[in-house]
């Protein structure tokens, strides 16, 4: 057996237990939380409380306005310097949460404003309250419409978890520039590396896929 | 007759457009009326003002014992009063497409009424019997045709038991095959004597159908009587170039 291959099979699992480690449970935290917030976000910029519209507009503006790696830094390295001291994993969940949230009210948004007009009047004719509407009208069919946009953002997310590890945490891609630093061989092992980021997201768009066929029942 | 719905001095503007110019209207229990117009009339400006999709910026609007000043901000809780007493059956169906066509009529029921779930289910399947689609009720909205459709949006205006039935344009959308089950619907309703409002074009329907005809034009009221003497009209030039100009279509 070659060298090469040699390291790619020895390399394979640490790089993949990173991911498992730190990848996998911080995307998904980071994006339950970011559907909150984005869900939050989407319903008070479309509301008519002109200062909600404001706050979560300025919020939208500066988390898509600026790169994400500054933002993390901001977070990991910035904020001790007022007294706000976080370990890696905490500065990484909030950093992520907002940002993606932030492009996920968006896609959220534009998900509420593709249903038409008229199933508000429907229901609110019905007597409806605002808020029996978004639950029994709107949000059902806000699910499907955003399943793709949403999950873009997901994927980006994923993606994204790699900056971390310039913060010191473990990930997929630390591990796979500590292997590369012992064994010079950084086109073989990031390309390892890539490959790993490239099953995860197969396996998410695996999911969307179902997950899109379950929500067009109806259509 | 009891009097329900009561417009004074209402005026709808869109953007400095007077849509609504002082309308002062009743629309009595059991009677059939039918709004006719030309486009842009304000026809049905004047159905979605009855349960407050529009919204009116000046006079009163009563319904029964609720009396709301137009002027005025509406509170929640007299949007939802005056909605609870009517029902409207839109030109587009706009039902629900990811519930099938039984939870679609059971939805108000339950959610807003808070009936039981077997009560509202039963009367779902009695109304769906009524308009003839108890065969339909495990489908969903997108496997139905338009008419059929239609008749599901009637069932569920129906199973709100409103006072008022409002229909904006409900054959609009409809090819002439299809129009036909759905006003067999409407025509039927209206013998059991139900409180119907309908905004149509179709003339043949309300010259069979209504007791009585409003004409709109430009926002005001140009008409406002029994049918026989709409249709008979030899004074008004306005509504007998109308009336000949829908024969040609």
């Amino acid at each position: 057996m070659s060298r090469e291959m040699e390291i790619a099979i020895e390399s394979f699992w640490p790089i993949l237990k990173a991911g498992l480690a730190v990848t996998i449970p911080l995307s998904l935290l980071s994006f339950a939380i970011a559907m909150v917030i984005a869900v939050i976000t989407a319903l008070a910029r479309m509301s008519n409380v002109s200062i909600l519209r404001y706050v979560f507009g300025l919020y939208v503006w500066i988390f898509r306005g600026t790169p994400l790696l500054v933002q993390l830094f901001i977070v990991f390295f910035g904020l001790p310097n007022i007294g706000i001291v976080l370990d890696a994993w905490t500065a990484s969940i909030i950093t992520f949460s907002l940002n993606t949230g932030a492009y996920a009210s968006e896609s959220i948004r534009a998900s509420i404003l593709a249903i038409p007009k008229g199933q508000w009047e429907a229901a609110e004719s019905l007597g409806m309250t605002y808020w029996q509407v978004l639950r029994r009208v709107i949000a059902p069919q806000t699910i499907r419409i955003s399943l793709p946009p949403v999950t873009n953002d997901f994927i980006d997310l994923v993606k994204g978890t790699s900056l971390v590890a310039s913060i010191t945490l473990a990930d997929m891609f630390m591990i796979g520039q500590q292997i590369t630093a012992r064994t010079y061989e950084p086109l073989l092992i990031y390309s390892l590396v890539a490959a790993i980021y490239l099953l995860f997201i197969t396996v998410l768009t695996f999911v969307q896929g179902r997950l899109e066929k379950y929500a067009s029942k109806y259509i | 007759m009891d009097l329900i719905v009561q417009f004074s001095n209402v005026h709808k503007f869109f953007d400095g457009h007077e849509a609504l110019k002082n309308i002062n209207l009743a629309f009595n229990k059991g009677e059939t009326t039918v709004i006719l117009g030309p486009s842009g009339s304000g026809k049905s400006t004047l159905l979605r003002c009855i349960n407050l999709l529009e919204t009116p910026e000046r006079g009163t609007l009563a319904i029964g014992d609720i009396i709301v000043d137009l002027s005025k901000p509406i509170s929640k809780k007299e949007r939802l009063a005056i909605r609870q007493n009517t029902a409207m059956v839109f030109q587009s169906f706009n039902l629900f497409p990811h519930m099938k066509v039984l939870q679609n009529v059971m939805e108000g029921p339950v959610t807003v009424l808070k009936e039981e779930r077997a009560a509202a289910m039963e009367k779902g399947k009695r109304l769906l019997t009524k308009v003839g689609l108890s065969h339909k009720m495990d489908s969903y909205p997108s496997q139905l045709s338009g008419g059929q459709q239609q008749r599901v949006a009637i069932a569920r205006a129906l199973a709100m038991e409103p006072k008022f039935l409002l229909f904006d344009e409900p054959t609009s959308a409809l090819d002439p095959e299809l129009e036909g089950e759905v006003l067999k619907v409407l025509k039927d309703l209206s013998e059991e004597g139900k409180s119907m409002i309908i905004v149509t074009h179709n003339l043949s329907f309300a010259k069979e159908v209504a007791d009585r005809i409003l004409f709109l034009e430009n926002g005001e009221v140009l008409f406002d009587g029994e049918t026989k003497k709409f249709f008979d009209n030899k004074e008004n030039d306005r509504i007998q170039s109308f009336i000949q100009s829908m024969q040609f279509i």
